[in-house]
């Protein structure tokens, strides 16, 4: 899909009407194309080149890349960070925002700088407890939680004010996002509790991975029937997916990685495969086609830790995208390309073909 | 006390309907609490309010109880103190992300909300907690507010 107006690097689009954001992500959801986000592995490093580079690996399959902050815990570098480099070169950005490590001065102050360099979606989260990562010693802040971060954000966005009242000159325009997770308990309240997140502010949700279809379809089923698929409530809901490399390291995220869900028999398939990681792959892009034929999913979110450069040929090989090739920089003007990805590095026998 | 704290939730309901006789009760003393004085009966009713609901519901004193909102459980005891729900991390058997030996506050929540006449109230947003009225006895603030606008209605 074209939009007339495609991104100059480092310049935002005009606000379409109805919209919050001058943002791709909104658009092409509102567009009711089914969209494909992404998740950048942040580097542990202060090298710009390394973030592109991480990036480019995406070039063309996806609509947004999402910067995690400090995911499970860990650190790496800023979502912030990340986020800015790439809105200079053009990418379409998720900043993530975790209550885990900020109180709400600090966050409302990375909103606005977060907006300011161009990051037009903000996905709001509770964060991990400290105790998954690798500074189990740190104080956990939690001043603020998913759902007041999301009203605050709203009204720093709608209202023009912090949470204080104190009034905003320019009010950051991000499309509004948070997290959810249907495949843990308590299960029939999680229904209720993405109304509230959308009550509060969500605008798209993005939900952990999910190995488990039957209760991804009575968790759609249970959203729709609170008529959040349609209307004004509308929700757009992008559904978590990753490969597996084998069934050792699912085993092994099922016991240590907080929220994600791992039936046996998904397990099972992957000790009766020969080739277990090819066999995570094929299992992704099952997945992928399942989901894409529920009622109400607006797109897919692809969490493929360690494992990114597999993202390209599993949304190639679902056929999700039907053909449509996803912004990316140089896509329409071969001078614009992203400084490391490996068409501009001349790595690629495609850019001559091209 | 987990084990008291666990009853509770299971008779949510009890605790609904005295906490709605409790309120106006209170609320009518206001003309006593006025006499003797705010600011003084404050440490007093802290010291009832900690012990009463320290035992009960293992109150964390934040000053702004919502716990008719969260089907009894406090919710200062999750320990990301999260006051709108679960995080995404609740284990498959409903125990906590953090703490695997306790059940997590949010599931106990949504079950006593289950009992309860008015457990609607779960789906409401809450505020982020004020930091400045932590260790405050809220019984008091919520009585000084109810008093004011009774009063304001009268005049
Ligand atoms: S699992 Fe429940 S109690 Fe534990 S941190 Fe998450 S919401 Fe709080």
């Amino acid at each position: 899909m074209r939009f007339d107006d495609e991104p100059v690097p480092g310049y935002s689009l005009p606000i379409l009407p109805g919209h919050v954001s001058p943002g791709r992500l909104e658009r092409v959801l509102r567009a009711g194309k089914f969209a494909i986000t992404a998740e950048l592995d942040p580097p542990d490093s202060a090298d710009p080149a390394e973030v592109l580079k991480r990036a480019a690996i995406f070039d063309g399959y996806v609509d947004a890349i999402n910067a995690t902050d400090g995911s499970g815990a860990n650190c790496h570098m800023s979502s912030v960070g990340v986020c800015s480099l790439l809105t200079r070169v053009g990418y379409a950005t998720i900043m993530q925002i975790s209550c885990r490590d900020r109180n709400r001065i600090a966050i409302q102050g990375e909103i606005l700088g977060a907006a300011a360099m161009g990051a037009c979606n903000i996905l709001c989260l509770t964060g991990d407890g400290v105790q998954a990562g690798d500074h189990p010693q740190a104080k956990p802040v939690f001043d603020l939680d998913s759902m007041s971060l999301l009203e605050i954000a709203r009204g720093m966005r709608d209202d023009c004010r912090f949470q204080s009242g104190r009034k905003i000159d320019m009010p950051p325009r991000v499309f509004l996002g948070a997290a959810e997770n249907p495949f843990v308990p308590p299960y029939d309240w999680r229904p209720h509790r993405l109304a509230k997140k959308v009550a509060a502010g969500a605008q798209f949700i993005q939900t952990q991975y999910c190995f488990d279809i039957d209760r991804l379809k009575q968790f759609m089923a249970k959203v729709g029937d609170l008529g959040l698929l349609e209307g004004p409530k509308r929700v757009h809901i992008l559904v978590g997916v990753g490969p597996l490399a084998s069934a050792k390291s699912a085993l092994w995220i099922r016991q240590n990685v907080p929220g994600v869900h791992i039936p046996d028999a998904v397990i099972e398939r992957l000790q009766g495969a020969s080739k277990q990681k090819e066999e995570g792959k094929r299992l992704c892009l099952d997945l992928l086609q399942e989901i894409r034929e529920i009622k109400g999913v607006s797109g897919a979110h692809i969490m493929a830790y360690r494992q990114e450069e597999s993202v390209a040929e599993i949304i190639q090989a679902s056929g999700v995208l039907e053909g449509r090739v996803p912004w990316y920089p140089g896509r329409d003007n071969p001078a614009q390309l992203n400084p490391e990805s490996p068409d501009a590095l001349g790595h690629s026998e495609q850019a001559l073909s091209d | 006390m987990y084990k008291v704290r666990h009853w509770v939730v299971r008779h949510s309901r009890v605790f609904e309907s005295l906490y709605r006789c409790f309120e106006p009760l209170l609320v009518k003393l206001h003309p006593l609490w006025k006499r003797l004085g705010y600011a003084r009966v404050e440490a007093p009713m802290r010291a009832v309010e900690k012990g009463v609901k320290g035992l009960l519901f293992d109150c964390q004193m934040c000053g702004q109880c919502v716990l008719s909102s969260t089907g009894m459980a406090c919710p200062m005891n999750c320990p990301k103190t999260l006051r709108n729900g679960p995080c995404g991390g609740v284990r498959s058997d409903g125990h906590c992300e953090v703490k695997p030996e306790m059940k997590c506050v949010w599931v106990e929540a949504w079950a006593g909300s289950q009992n309860m006449r008015h457990g609607e109230r779960i789906h409401v947003v809450q505020q982020p907690v004020d930091y400045r009225l932590r260790g405050s006895s809220s019984w008091l603030s919520v009585v000084r507010e109810q008093a004011q606008r009774n009063n304001g209605d009268e005049q």
